[in-house]
């Protein structure tokens, strides 16, 4: 990918700023490690990793923050938002982090950390079951969705919120009661970050070469293996894959051999 | 954590003029940790070199920081340029400050990019850069010394950038009688407060940014203001059609509208919002946006609507109790501040290594490459009609590739280099810039950056 300096509409047409919602977990003792911030995709909030991987991480000794993009969890909303707005969320909290962070994407906001890796120079990146988008990739998850929950699809179609069932997200170990109680928690994402979703172009290069690391599931019912490969082999690497598993890493019922895997691979690289 | 290396564990393996030299190995030596040195270790380090940094004063943030002695900024001091141009393109400025943040917000951003990047362990603070000489192979010995005494000591350096800022050796106009004058004189960057200026009769001179903010103090503080400016200028509002002009005026840019049509969509907006200058006594401008540095004040125009600011021509000289102007009118202010700007300056290097002319101007490709020394870089010596932080973090990011590729691919770097050291003078400006003292590094934002762009992608491994 060839650098751009000139962006002379960014220039022109700041995103508007909105309220933004971070949630963190300090380690105890000295900090050594580089601070972690996991972004929750389409739908979710900063609650998604405060539930489990927020503490998890703190435990390890990483400062662990979350954040939610604009009209998600208790953040602000405005007008018009797109993929850039949530792009510069994710940058605008990176950068405000007292040291170089590690951006943690997951579905959707798998692709705002890519977008957001070519904006700020992360110390790692790490794309969690991510949707990184296009027509192939998005189109087959959308049709997966459709086949599976229409009533929660279809709207979406022509401009409307997409609704997932827990069905889509976790698997049938988590407790139906506790799938069910995340799954009302979901709420709609942008409408025109949605359509962008389907009709973006490939990120640009991340800037500083960050390492990347892909984590999913083989049986994510959202994101499919072969497009995790694709993923991974975007960054030189292959997938990191824990089956059984649903689209939702952090909620289901096996959540701490993801993290614990992830924090493996950053303990390794520093 | 760099282990920096000058413990008397760290043997000198080198000499030079009988005196030892610490060779620093493929480490790249950065001088100043102002914006653009700290820009520069950042993208140094993010290239995976190792950087020295030194800096005579006790903190970052150089011209920025108005604690230093040499700091130009005064306490009113604002951005003139919106945001999305001041800062750094891969670290914003957070969302909750304004639009035009004031300089102590500039200090504690710089602040926060150093704690960040973690750039603060490779600083050598207290320490000033004596000289600066060529050695064998493209290596630089850099000789130090505290900057309040202490020994020099002197190491040698795989590759230079010098990033002394070029805003803080005053330019002190030369006039006939000065010597004699009985009233104050001050140059601009000794001015911090407006109690400096109250209930005086005060001349600023000099139209630049600061001596247009000067004035505009002088006329909400002082008993008399005078202006005296060598020719009529544009003054740009901050804000035009109710967002920051600098942001309207890239819209233009966007569209690709030609030259002449930005300037005379310009000209339109500023006939509109700021008005017929000749009608308020302002000189009228013997030349059209774009040909001068940029003017960006809102306030100006205002106060001599008010009649809290007098504008006049040019000094003449200097009688022992008043000033004489051009068409012999004679004012007697009794304290005149020359906002007159400020030289670059480089003491501790050889005027040939930069190519420096008779006229004192160097001779650098891109403001940045030394002809003769491809190891050197100047980072910052640039005067643009935007923000500069975006521009210097391209030349770091440029040098830092440009280093890498010699040494990855030593084929394509001397190609480059050919073109490089032969290119032909040029100026990186959209229109013909009036003549200055400064114009020599006067670039346009867009046209300097469409520049960088370029080799950026031609220096990539």
């Amino acid at each position: 990918m060839r650098t751009r300096v000139i962006r002379s509409a960014e220039w022109a047409y700041p995103v508007r700023p909105v309220r933004r919602e971070v949630l963190g977990a300090r380690p105890e003792g000295e900090e050594q490690r580089p601070p972690v911030l996991f972004v929750p995709g389409f739908g979710h909030g900063a609650w998604a990793f405060a539930e489990n991987w927020l503490e998890h991480t703190a435990a390890r000794g990483f400062p662990a923050y979350a954040m939610s993009l604009r009209g998600h969890g208790s953040s602000g909303t405005a007008p018009g938002t797109t993929l850039r707005a949530y792009t510069h969320d994710v940058v605008q909290v990176a950068a405000g982090l007292p040291r170089q962070a590690v951006l943690v994407g997951h579905g959707a906001a798998g692709l705002v950390v890519a977008q957001a890796l070519a904006r700020y120079p992360a110390r790692a990146g790490v794309l969690l079951a991510p949707v990184l988008g296009g027509w192939r990739d998005g189109l087959a998850a959308f049709g997966a969705a459709l086949a599976r929950n229409p009533v929660g699809t279809l709207p979406a179609v022509v401009g409307g919120p997409l609704r997932l069932r827990r069905g889509q997200l976790f698997s049938r170990e988590l407790p139906s009661n506790v799938a069910d109680g995340y799954a009302q928690r979901l709420g709609p994402a942008a409408r025109r970050a949605q359509w962008q979703l389907l009709l973006r172009r490939e990120p640009e290069a991340p800037v500083g070469d960050p390492p990347v690391l892909v984590v999913g599931s083989p049986d994510d019912r959202i994101v499919s293996r072969p497009a995790l490969e694709r993923a991974a082999r975007r960054y030189g690497g292959a997938p990191l894959l824990f089956p059984g598993m649903g689209h939702d890493l952090m909620l289901d019922a096996r959540w701490p051999e993801p993290i614990d895997a992830i924090l493996d691979w950053l303990d390794k690289r520093s | 954590m760099t282990d920096l290396g000058f413990d008397a564990a760290a043997a000198a393996t080198l000499w030079a003029n009988g005196r030892p030299v610490y060779d620093r190995g493929e480490n790249v030596c950065v001088i100043g940790a102002g914006a653009s040195g700290l820009v520069a270790m950042k993208n140094l380090k993010e290239h995976g070199f190792g950087v020295d940094c030194f800096e005579r004063e006790t903190g970052v943030g150089g011209g920025w920081n108005w604690r230093h002695d040499r700091s130009p900024v005064y306490g009113s001091a604002h951005l003139i340029s919106s945001k999305p141009f001041t800062q750094f393109p891969d670290f914003p400025m957070p969302d909750s400050w304004p639009d035009y943040p004031h300089h102590s917000q500039l200090l504690a951003y710089l602040e926060r990019y150093a704690d960040h990047f973690e750039l603060r362990p490779h600083i050598w603070f207290g320490t000033e850069v004596v000289r600066v000489e060529p050695a064998e192979d493209g290596h630089w010995d850099v000789t130090t010394k505290g900057a309040h005494g202490g020994t020099e000591r002197t190491a040698r350096y795989a590759a230079l950038v010098i990033a002394n800022g070029h805003n803080w050796s005053p330019k002190w106009p030369q006039y006939e009688g000065l010597s004699e004058y009985s009233g104050q004189v001050m140059h601009a960057s000794a001015y911090k407060d407006p109690a400096q200026l109250r209930g005086r009769r005060v001349l600023v001179v000099g139209a630049g940014n600061t001596g247009c903010d000067i004035a505009v103090e002088a006329a909400q503080n002082a008993a008399r203001c005078w202006h005296s400016t060598r020719r009529g200028y544009w003054y740009a509002p901050k804000y035009a059609l109710g967002r920051p002009a600098d942001q309207v005026n890239d819209l233009a840019h966007l569209l690709r509208l030609p030259l002449w049509l930005r300037q005379w969509l310009f000209h339109r907006v500023l006939r509109m919002t700021v008005g017929d200058l000749p009608r308020f006594g302002l000189p009228k401008p013997d030349h059209k946006v774009y040909e001068t540095h940029p003017i960006a004040n809102s306030q100006l125009v205002y106060y001599v609507g008010h009649g809290g600011l007098t504008p006049v021509g040019d000094v003449v000289r200097f009688h022992r109790g008043s000033v004489e102007l051009a068409g012999g009118r004679r004012i007697l202010p009794d304290l005149v501040i020359f906002a007159t700007g400020y030289l670059p300056t480089f003491e501790f290097l050889a005027p040939d290594v930069l190519g420096v002319d008779t006229a004192g101007r160097p001779r650098l490709h891109l403001h940045m490459f030394a002809r003769r020394y491809p190891t050197l870089a100047v980072a910052g010596l640039l005067q643009p009609d935007s923000g500069i932080f975006s521009l210097v973090h391209w030349q770091t990011v440029v040098f830092a590739r440009w280093l890498r590729l010699r040494e990855l691919a030593p084929e394509r770097a001397a190609g480059f280099w050919a073109r490089t050291s032969g290119a032909a003078e040029r100026t990186w400006t959209d229109a013909k810039v009036k003549d200055s003292t400064r114009h020599w590094f006067e670039v346009s934002h867009i046209v300097y950056l469409r520049a960088l762009e370029k080799t950026v992608r031609e220096v990539a491994v």
